[in-house]
């Protein structure tokens, strides 16, 4: 669905690219995590695969970027719009103020799909229960604690029922609970819906219980590829400044395995 | 310095009782984290200990100060304040500058404000971009920058909302390498986290929050242990606990090197059994 070769990119007026080279094929109805220390590239790369990069981010471009088998830059905005979402890093830059309340935030995305109301109501609906924030929805965006905004953010992306959703960090200021079922709203988006998510995080253990597969950034490179627990439990981590689970410390000490656990189910099997 | 909050509510403007009765002793030299779900209040909070926002009702005290007869200004010099969002603190046009506002607002000599920005950046790992404009760094590296301006204010009590978001391992690391440098010059430290491995590591305390109330507190050991009241307060004991719990294993532990000890003593006494 979404095809890298060797690509790379040069924000404007750099001489380092921020991302290098790199080869990566998403299909659709994967699920993907992307882990990788600050300026890894995490964020580039979300913008690459959401089309940010090339469409609204100037800068040079190397290799191969394609949507569908075609040339990410060749793609019409409007067309890709209606198909891709992405959620920023900083929820203060996606609210768009342009509203009064929660819900018309929400629905001010949606103004340009051309749906009808009753449809425009179901979507926001859904969109402000899957982050659990119905109680909000005639509050104003801006009067609201750090946490309920990541979450006005998502909503506001998620009520647009892109195809495929990149989402950069998403989960930062959110509680534990709100973290573990935001993770369990999108893989059930995923595996119903058959929508494609790739997401950035530093929250390993959640990327590991959910994901299909993780991709490992360092220094725009791509430096890791493939099951969570085979990225995630290698000490490689540790050396691209990612980190591992504390399952996985905790059973580094204590056990000689091939692969260390990197969820609570695993660590629980392998220490019974 | 320590801290007292008597009897307190706040509404605010738009009608939201967003705290609710809050009585909170904390002792000077004490590391405690606020814990607690998404709009329970924890933000709300910690903004009337410098005066961001005022009482409706109640009582905050700074050391021997009554917060109410002071201005922001004036409690600036007892309280620093790391935003949850750190644009919300960022103004100036180079990181040294930054940093160096606060204390040159507060009158300290230039060569004081030089000695000053120096080390916070240093501290924060961003010393070699001092010339470096704010909005050059990425969200994360501002945060840093953010935590390094309120470090050079040199206030016996520290408010940080969320440090650790959006971190990385080294970020992490620097954040928990300043945390435990001030705790030892023995300032009170307050911090806002979600970061439940991160807290149960590094506080001596926790106060959990839920619906502008105070839900549960107590030492962390204590805190993390209570899951009945955690899962009321939709939070989840940090990994090495859960863990402990899904195998069935006495104990709370909080770090790696205690989870090791109590697994191997666990071990042992199954297998003599
Ligand atoms: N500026 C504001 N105006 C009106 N209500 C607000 C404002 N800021 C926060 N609130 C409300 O006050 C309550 C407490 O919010 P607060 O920001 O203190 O929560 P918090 O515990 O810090 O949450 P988070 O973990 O999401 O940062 C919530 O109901 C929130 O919606
Ligand atoms: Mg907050």
């Amino acid at each position: 669905m979404i095809e890298l070769k060797k690509f790379s990119y040069w924000y404007p007026g750099t001489e380092q690219p921020a991302l290098d080279r790199v080869s990566l094929s998403i299909a659709e109805g994967e699920f993907i995590g992307i882990v990788g220390a600050n300026g890894a590239g995490k964020s580039t790369l979300c913008y690459a695969l959401s089309g940010f990069v090339p469409h609204f981010y100037n800068g040079e471009t190397e290799g191969q970027h394609t949507f569908n088998g075609q040339d990410m830059a060749s793609l019409d905005l409007g067309q890709l719009a209606g198909q891709v979402g992405l959620v920023f890093q900083n929820p203060f830059n996606q609210i768009s103020g342009a509203r009064f309340t929660v819900r018309e935030e929400i629905a001010f995305g949606l103004e340009n799909l051309g749906l009808p109301q009753s449809e425009m109501r179901a979507r926001i609906d859904e969109a402000l229960e899957l982050v659990n924030i119905q109680d909000l929805a005639e509050r104003s965006p801006f009067s609201v604690s750090g946490g309920q905004q990541q979450r006005i953010a998502i909503a506001s992306i998620l009520a647009m029922q892109p195809r495929v959703l990149v989402l950069d960090e998403p989960t930062s200021q959110l509680d534990p609970d709100g973290t573990r079922d935001m993770f369990t709203a999108l893989n059930k988006l995923v595996s119903t819906r058959k929508i494609t998510v790739i997401l950035a995080e530093h929250k390993l253990e959640w990327l590991a219980t959910f994901c299909d597969r993780v991709i490992a950034l360092g220094g725009g490179k791509l430096r890791a590829e493939g099951s969570p627990q085979a990225v995630l439990s290698s000490e490689q981590m540790l050396r691209l400044g990612v980190g591992r689970t504390q399952y996985s410390e905790a059973a580094a000490r204590l056990l000689r395995t091939k692969q260390l656990p990197v969820t609570l189910e695993q660590a629980k099997k392998a220490l019974k | 310095m320590n801290l007292r909050v008597e009897g307190v509510s706040f509404r605010y403007p738009s009608g939201v009782l967003a705290l609710d009765g809050i009585d909170l002793a904390i002792p000077s030299g004490q590391l405690l984290a606020i814990l607690g779900e998404n709009g329970a209040g924890k933000t709300t909070l910690v903004k009337l200990f410098n005066g961001l926002l005022r009482p409706s009702q109640g009582k905050v005290y700074i050391g021997d100060w009554d917060s109410a007869e002071h201005t922001t200004a004036a409690l600036a010099r007892r309280v620093g304040f790391l935003f949850q969002n750190p644009d919300d603190q960022l103004f100036e046009r180079t990181l040294a500058r930054e940093v160096g506002y606060g204390p040159r607002n507060l009158g300290a000599s230039e060569a004081e404000v030089k000695r000053r920005v120096a080390r916070a950046l240093k501290l924060v790992g961003l010393h070699d971009m001092a010339e470096a404009h704010p909005y050059d760094l990425p969200q994360p590296q501002r945060k840093l920058l953010a935590l390094a301006a309120t470090i050079a204010m040199d206030t016996p009590i520290l408010v940080l909302d969320e440090p650790t978001i959006g971190q990385d391992e080294v970020g992490r690391g620097a954040i928990s390498r300043i945390l435990t440098d001030l705790h030892r010059m023995g300032r009170t430290l307050i911090m806002i986290s979600h970061d439940m491995d991160f807290c149960a590591e590094h506080a001596q305390r926790m106060l959990v929050m839920l619906n502008g109330k105070i839900h549960v507190e107590g030492t962390t050991e204590d805190v993390m242990g209570q899951t009945k009241k955690l899962d009321e307060a939709e939070v989840a004991p940090p990994q090495l606990v859960r863990l402990a719990q899904a195998l069935k294993m006495p104990g709370t532990p909080l770090t790696v090197d205690d989870f090791v000890d109590e697994y191997k003593q666990w071990r042992k006494k199954k297998k003599s059994k």
